[in-house]
């Protein structure tokens, strides 16, 4: 019985994948949305019995549903587990993505591949499941692979937009992005696969249960090298600093795109890879490797709340707020506390989701202006979206009793208790940041003057059904945080318990309230600053870290000038080496064989005799050689 | 006293008396007659080895390609006097229609 829902929450959105891909070609079709949306759902209500099974039953499921590579010693099967870390990634990965689905219904209506959408955004959660479900190392690469497709597919989705210069939109054009997001991810994974060898290699196998097990047998060395490169891997897909420029460009997308794999779930594969491969990360000896994983973190978690302080396009804002808060999820990962990344990663879905489709709203709206200085006022016109994208930003900025003020205290609780005092301070700091760009950017679209007036824009609201599937995202950003205890109860059956020492225990309150005190002071400076109106500030503009942050510290135009024009002429060299020499040798022997050819030709004179007197020579040759070879062997 | 080595000068000179046979001639029946004198050649030093030697194969052998030669030349033949009743000429030269 609970093997059928395993085998149903896994393969439903495959079957609506290819049930959409079948319409791929014809005109839109509503009702292809409409039963893609159902099988998700389907997907969703098995994993949620799933989770309520293993919640209740304290022990997850393991099945295996057929062999898969079985060559000497290497036995790799296609089994799927579902046990507290795996069933809470598939109740929040099908949530989400139900959610999404039935908002890309009402997203996409104008849209001529609506049904190729579908059938994309289906196979990515296929991809997903595969990716959380998997019982080995190989299936969770798989998965990992088909998430990067399908996420390459979907930002590339309107592949038939030009290419323009960086200065009029910085991530250029959506199949550039999608390119960037995958070469980006190609250099990540490779370290992850060198990971995945140095494990086989030392373990024999692949499979979870098997490596954890051999873990304390190995050296540290091995250890460490393991912990590296997975990391390595990690970090192409969450994102993380120096492979984070791919994220904000892969805000060209559609919106329930960015909502669904650059927000919700994809880009917290990373995270989620750290947290399954718990056993080695929170070993003794690669203490190292974990406390620069948290200090990683940490760093981008404050480099990207930078970024998104000045940033004017709505969808960028929040891209980097989820590398920030991705930044959150790694510090809390790597000092330990891993349910509490865990549970960070599941709040932060929610109201990111929910603020993303929100934006999508916007767009939908503003007729796909994203520049937040040309809006304000929309609450007027938009009270659904403006109420949805308000309480997502207020979970965001963690005020209290909204899902994001349980987790994201957690984590810098965590922090303070591992006595890292810096970074608990940048942390605290990144929280009023984030507290203030999330405001920013609410009080510059729904507050203040209409600026959208003189572009001869006419926004309105989104269908009702799309805000009415919103509503469960919504819910859950209010009241997920209260969930927590029994959350945590949860997920240690499985992951490390994390305790906050008395000491800090005592101080819980005082440091809640350093962290609220920041978050309101933020949201408090964003009021002053927007909510009345966009006052332009020219010398502020103007000034060097204004603009440093604007152009994201050029990272984007330092790869480009450092890394992709020498790679260009690098390859530019090689092929030229390529056609003046490897192409010379292989054309040179065809055209000796084609010349000899010719020039043998003539010998076919259709005349007997002649053939008898090249008979002849044959023969003489013939014998001279076994003559000569008989002298000298 | 004759000897194998005798035998087998003789056995090369009809030999070669046969290839320059069948190098030179541009008659077809012509060469018929050359190859044969170049099979005899041969069947001469299988008998003189193989009585040298006190091993009956070689002679056996001889016996062989007498049979086969017969044979090769009643089909032969046979195709001669198809192509003669064609082309009304056994020369080569005419012959030659599949230039390449």
């Amino acid at each position: 019985m609970m093997e059928n829902l395993i085998y149903i929450a896994l393969f439903a959105p495959f079957v609506s994948s290819m049930f959409s891909a079948l319409f791929g070609m014809s005109p839109r079709q509503t009702f292809v949305g409409i039963v893609a949306s159902s099988l998700l759902f389907i997907a969703f209500a098995s994993s949620a019995t799933l989770a309520y099974h293993v919640y209740t039953t304290g022990h997850g499921l393991h099945v295996t549903m057929m062999d898969w590579i079985s060559a000497g010693d290497l036995h790799i099967p296609f089994g799927f587990v579902v046990d507290q870390v795996s069933v809470t990634m598939m109740t929040v990965v099908t949530l989400v993505s139900t959610i999404v689905h039935i908002y890309s219904i009402g997203y996409m209506d104008h849209d001529k591949s609506f049904n190729r959408f579908f059938s994309y955004l289906s196979a990515f959660v296929f991809s997903m499941m595969i990716l959380v479900m998997s019982d080995n190392f190989a299936g969770l690469f798989i998965g990992w692979e088909g998430v990067g497709v399908c996420s390459w597919l979907l930002i590339g989705f309107w592949y038939h937009k030009a290419d323009v210069s960086r200065e009029e939109n910085p991530s250029i054009s959506p199949s550039w992005a999608a390119n960037e997001a995958f070469i980006v991810n190609r250099i990540a994974d490779l370290g992850m696969l060198v990971g995945l060898f140095i494990l086989y290699w030392n373990t024999g196998s692949l499979q979870y249960d098997v490596v954890f097990e051999t873990l304390p047998s190995l050296s540290g060395s091995v250890l460490n090298a393991a912990a590296i490169f997975l990391f390595i891997g990690a970090m192409g897909k969450s994102a993380q600093f120096p492979l984070h420029t791919w994220l904000t460009d892969a805000m060209e997308g559609p919106t329930p795109v960015s909502a669904l794999i650059h927000a919700a779930t994809m880009v917290t594969a990373g995270v989620f890879l750290v947290i399954r491969a718990n056993p080695l990360f929170s070993m003794e000896e690669v203490a190292g490797v974990s406390y620069f994983i948290a200090a990683l973190g940490t760093f981008v978690a404050f480099f990207a709340a930078s970024m998104a302080l000045v940033n004017r396009d709505l969808k960028r804002i929040i891209a980097f707020s989820t590398l920030s808060q991705l930044g959150y999820m790694f510090a809390a990962a790597g000092l330990g506390a891993y349910w509490i990344a865990l549970f960070h990663l599941a709040a932060h879905a929610f109201f990111k989701a929910l603020l993303f489709l929100g934006a999508g709203n916007v767009m939908h709206a503003m007729h796909d202006e994203l520049d937040i200085f040309k809006m304000g006022g929309l609450k007027k016109v938009m009270r659904g979206t403006y109420i949805y994208m308000g309480l997502a930003s207020l979970a965001l900025a963690g005020i209290p009793f909204f899902a994001g003020f349980f987790s994201k205290d957690a984590i810098i609780e965590t922090a303070w208790n591992e006595g890292t005092i810096v970074l608990w301070a940048i942390l605290v700091i990144t929280a009023g940041m984030t507290a203030f760009y999330s405001f920013r950017q609410v009080f510059l679209t729904f507050h203040g003057d209409e600026r959208y007036h003189e572009f001869g824009i006419h926004p309105h609201e989104m269908y009702k059904f799309v805000l009415v599937a919103m509503s469960p995202l919504a819910l859950l950003a209010m009241v997920a945080g209260f969930g927590m205890g029994n959350f945590e109860h949860f997920v240690t059956h499985l992951l490390p318990e994390y305790h906050m020492s008395e000491h800090t225990h005592h101080l819980a309150t005082i440091l809640g309230l350093v962290v609220l005190v920041f978050a309101v002071g933020g949201i408090v400076y964003a009021y002053k600053k927007y909510a009345g109106g966009l006052k332009r500030d020219e010398a502020l503009e103007e000034s060097f870290i204004y603009k440093l942050l604007a152009n994201q510290y050029y990272i984007p135009q330092f790869y480009e000038a450092f890394i992709t024009k020498p790679y260009a002429m690098l390859s530019e060299k090689f092929w030229k080496f390529d056609t003046s020499v490897v192409d010379a040798i292989v054309d040179g022997i065809a055209n000796f064989i084609y010349r000899s050819g010719d020039g043998s030709r003539k010998m076919q004179t259709g005349n007997l005799s002649n053939y008898l007197n090249w008979m002849a020579v044959g023969g003489v040759l013939l014998l001279v050689v076994a003559a000569l070879s008989a002298m000298l062997g | 006293m004759i000897g194998l080595t005798h035998y087998l000068i003789v056995s090369a000179l009809i030999f070669s008396v046969g290839l320059v046979g069948v190098l030179r001639r541009r008659n077809l029946l012509m060469l018929f007659f050359a190859t044969e004198v170049m099979l005899n050649a041969v069947n001469i030093a299988f008998a003189a080895i193989s009585h040298y030697y006190n091993d009956l194969t070689g002679q056996m052998f001889a016996f062989f390609v007498i049979a086969i030669a017969a044979s090769e030349v009643a089909v032969g033949l046979g195709i001669l006097i198809v192509l003669y009743k064609k082309h009304g000429s056994l020369d080569l030269d005419d012959l030659a229609n599949m230039r390449g």
